[in-house]
């Protein structure tokens, strides 16, 4: 078996007295698009916001691409990585906010080429063409220019997308991506997510309350109940004859919603 | 010797007889401003278009003028006219404007944040527009504004070394006097900052927990929101 | 809010008209008040430039910074906004001399008054960068922005809009303690207000028009930084 992209061993966060996750083992294969369901507060967007080091973990050791991310070796042991650390090992992974998080004062061009300059040390010409071929990618080549205040919620955060991949990560991570949309702008951005899926060698971690996309682009489906796993499986089986009974309970609820 | 010990013990008690003026030209000072801010505020909020205007130029214009020179103007050019003032009250009026001044933009925020349904539902049980602000309105405008108040406090208590220029004798001058007779200026002056540093602090520490404390109470006491 | 600029230039005229037409003298006195106005002027400029080197570098210690630096940021901007603007001066002005500390008053009022007001400005700094939103800190660190290029970069231009306006305030704070320079033998607009008043009595003229001339350099700060706004606010719209 080949080494997992992401792995997370034994993986516990809490706020204080408040555990969130507890001790999470999760490992991810290359190239493998993993969706994350579950009710709210079952620590969904805690998981990604540990592998994009927003949020440090309490216990347990997370891997990216067999390196360990959130800590380093030093004399042969594993100590909690440093930010200088943390900035050698967090370039593999990018992040597509739930809000865009676009910077409001430059174009959607200059959102794309900022991170590639400043971080990458690419040239001028060599992230205008990365962001550019990034923006048509995502169907925006005719919006280079504009700035988030005046995009849709849609292009927004499909150049939210595009500033992401511009980095070149490994793994992708989506936190509801659509969820901030009105309904007929979601089409729009799982379209672009459908694409990368096909086009990229891309890992992808997202999470959703889109069921039938989950249903239809992932690989697996990981349901998440009070800080565990309570469920994963291939999306025909935890969608078709969900084993656990809280799983039946959760589906059940949402599909009554839509 | 760049601190003499002696010294502070010799003019200390002189400096405290003096920064019972300087609190004196405060308490009084304020009292005009919080007073003339309300006045000034109604005034602006007036329907009638002069009086608005008019309130609203005066305060803009004492807000982009010297403190200095207004109580200069009070207390010479008020002469001119037969109004001869006291320095201490040509101060005090002078510093009450200036900040009467600020203070009436406070009361205005605070006015124009209780909710209009408030004003109908006043017209709705026929009261009088001037019931209506006594008892309606001012209680819930003024509460949220005492924090923003305190401060100007703070900050009128801070200016009130000016009226030095007009020779009250206030700690600022007595400092000023001070050193000129004994042509050392480290200690009075220094001391003089202490004062006003350690005063600034403890009541930016109290309008603190006046904040902690309308925070916790004005949580709408038994109304909608 | 169009009313505020046009209250104040309406008061301008009238009371400016009013000056002119009662003070028949009036041109004698022009060269002396431009020398007075000229050296507000300077003062104001210089002050208000130390003011925002201070400021940023106040609150960036405050904010970021090593804990001796950050003591040290508090510790100034406690000091000069817990002492008045006044204190300050005289305090350098008359006991920096002791210390060997020979400067010009036109050295010690600049130092004065940008001090202060930059203890104010840095207050002004740190509200703004903190009403950043959070997830432009997220997005820095997911795009594996350093610290202080994020600060730079996507922070700080953010920040700058919303500081816009409470500098203008802090500019105007700053206009009218320079009168106080005054007071340490600097021949400013006050000064020489005082010195007109002392040798010709035309009291009531003479401190209306000075009162009028601070008012206009008040309203040039305003109209200065309301351009200012507009200009920078464009191609920046909050809310999405
Ligand atoms: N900064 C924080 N401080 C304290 N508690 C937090 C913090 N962030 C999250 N939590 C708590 O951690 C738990 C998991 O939060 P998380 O955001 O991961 O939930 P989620 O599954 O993404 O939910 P949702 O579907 O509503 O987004 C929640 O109970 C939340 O209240
Ligand atoms: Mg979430």
């Amino acid at each position: 078996m080949t080494t997992p992209m992401v792995k997370f061993d034994n993986v516990t966060k809490s706020y204080g007295t408040l555990t969130v996750l507890d001790s999470l083992n999760l490992e991810i294969a290359p190239n493998e698009k993993v969706a994350i369901i579950g009710p709210s507060g079952s620590g969904k967007t805690t998981v990604l916001r540990m592998l994009m080091t927003l949020e440090r973990i309490n216990d347990g050791v997370i891997y990216v691409d067999g390196d360990p991310l959130t800590h380093m070796q030093k004399n042969g042991k594993l100590v909690p990585a440093d930010e200088r650390y943390l900035r050698k090992v967090r370039g593999n992974i990018g992040m597509v906010f739930q809000h865009f998080n676009l910077f409001p004062h430059m174009s959607a061009m200059k959102n794309c080429m900022e991170a590639p300059i400043h971080v990458l040390g690419l040239s001028k010409k060599e992230a205008a063409e990365r962001a550019a071929e990034l923006l048509d990618m995502v169907g925006l080549g005719d919006k280079k220019d504009q700035y988030p205040s005046q995009l849709s919620g849609g292009q927004q955060q499909r150049v939210a997308i595009a500033r992401a991949l511009a980095m070149r990560p490994k793994v992708m991570l989506f936190d509801e991506v659509t969820s901030a949309l009105d309904p007929e702008l979601v089409g729009e951005v799982l379209n672009v997510i459908r694409k990368l899926g096909t086009e990229h060698n891309l890992t992808m971690l997202m999470v959703t309350h889109q069921m039938g996309f989950a249903r239809e682009f992932a690989d697996r489906v990981c349901f998440f109940y009070g800080g565990k796993i309570a469920e994963a499986g291939k999306p025909d089986e935890i969608f078709n004859e969900p084993k656990e009974e809280r799983t039946r309970q959760f589906l059940s609820a949402v599909l009554e919603a839509n | 010797m760049f601190w003499d010990w002696n010294y502070v013990w010799e003019i200390t008690p002189t400096l405290l007889r003096a920064s019972v003026v300087t609190i004196q030209a405060t308490l009084l000072g304020f009292a005009l401003a919080a007073v003339l801010g309300l006045v000034l505020a109604i005034l602006r909020m007036s329907k009638t278009g002069w009086i608005s205007v008019t309130a609203a130029g005066f305060v803009e214009f004492i807000r982009s003028t010297p403190v200095l020179i207004q109580i200069f103007f009070i207390f010479f050019v008020f002469p001119e006219f037969g109004v001869v003032l006291p320095a201490m009250t040509a101060g005090v009026i002078a510093l009450g404007l200036h900040y009467g001044s600020y203070c009436s933009e406070v009361y205005r925020a605070g006015l124009e944040n209780v909710p209009r349904g408030q004003w109908e539902a006043s017209t709705a049980l026929n009261l009088s527009p001037y019931i209506t602000f006594r008892d309606i309105i001012i209680p819930q405008a003024i509460p949220p504004v005492v924090p923003a108040l305190g401060n100007y406090l703070v900050a009128l208590f801070k200016e009130t070394p000016l009226l030095s220029a007009i020779a009250v004798l206030e700690l600022m001058q007595t400092a000023k006097i001070l050193g000129s007779q004994s042509f050392r200026y480290v200690e009075p002056i220094t001391l003089v900052g202490g004062f006003f540093l350690v005063m600034s602090l403890i009541a930016a520490a109290f309008i603190r927990q006046v904040e902690t404390y309308l925070n916790r109470t004005l949580r709408n006491p038994g109304g909608a929101r | 809010m169009q009313l505020r600029p046009l209250a104040v230039c309406a008061i301008v005229f009238f009371t400016a008209g009013l000056a002119v037409s009662s003070f028949a003298g009036f041109r004698e006195f022009i060269p002396g008040l431009l020398q007075g106005a000229a050296v507000t002027i300077q003062i104001t400029v210089g002050g208000c430039i130390l003011a925002m080197v201070m400021a940023l570098i106040a609150a960036m210690a405050k904010m970021y910074g090593p804990l001796p630096l950050r003591w040290l940021a508090v510790a100034y901007i406690e000091v000069f906004r817990g002492t008045s603007a006044l204190v300050q001066l005289f305090w350098l002005f008359f006991v920096l001399p002791h210390f060997g500390i020979l400067l010009d008053p036109l050295t010690v009022a600049i130092t004065a008054l940008g001090l202060n007001v930059g203890a104010y400005g840095a207050e002004v700094v740190r509200g703004a960068v903190n009403a950043v939103p959070r997830g432009q800190w997220e997005a820095s660190v997911a795009l594996n922005m350093p610290r202080a290029l994020s600060l730079r970069r996507i922070i700080l231009p953010q920040a700058f809009v919303a500081m816009i306006p409470p500098w203008g305030n802090l500019f105007i704070e700053l206009l009218k303690a320079t009168a106080l320079v005054s007071l340490i033998t600097i021949s400013d607009l006050t000064f020489k207000a005082q010195q007109m008043n002392q040798t010709t009595f035309r009291t009531v003229e003479i401190f209306t028009i000075v009162l009028v001339v601070y008012l206009a350099l008040s309203v040039l700060i305003t109209v200065g930084t309301r351009t200012l706004e507009t200009f920078a606010a464009r191609g920046i719209a909050r809310g999405r």
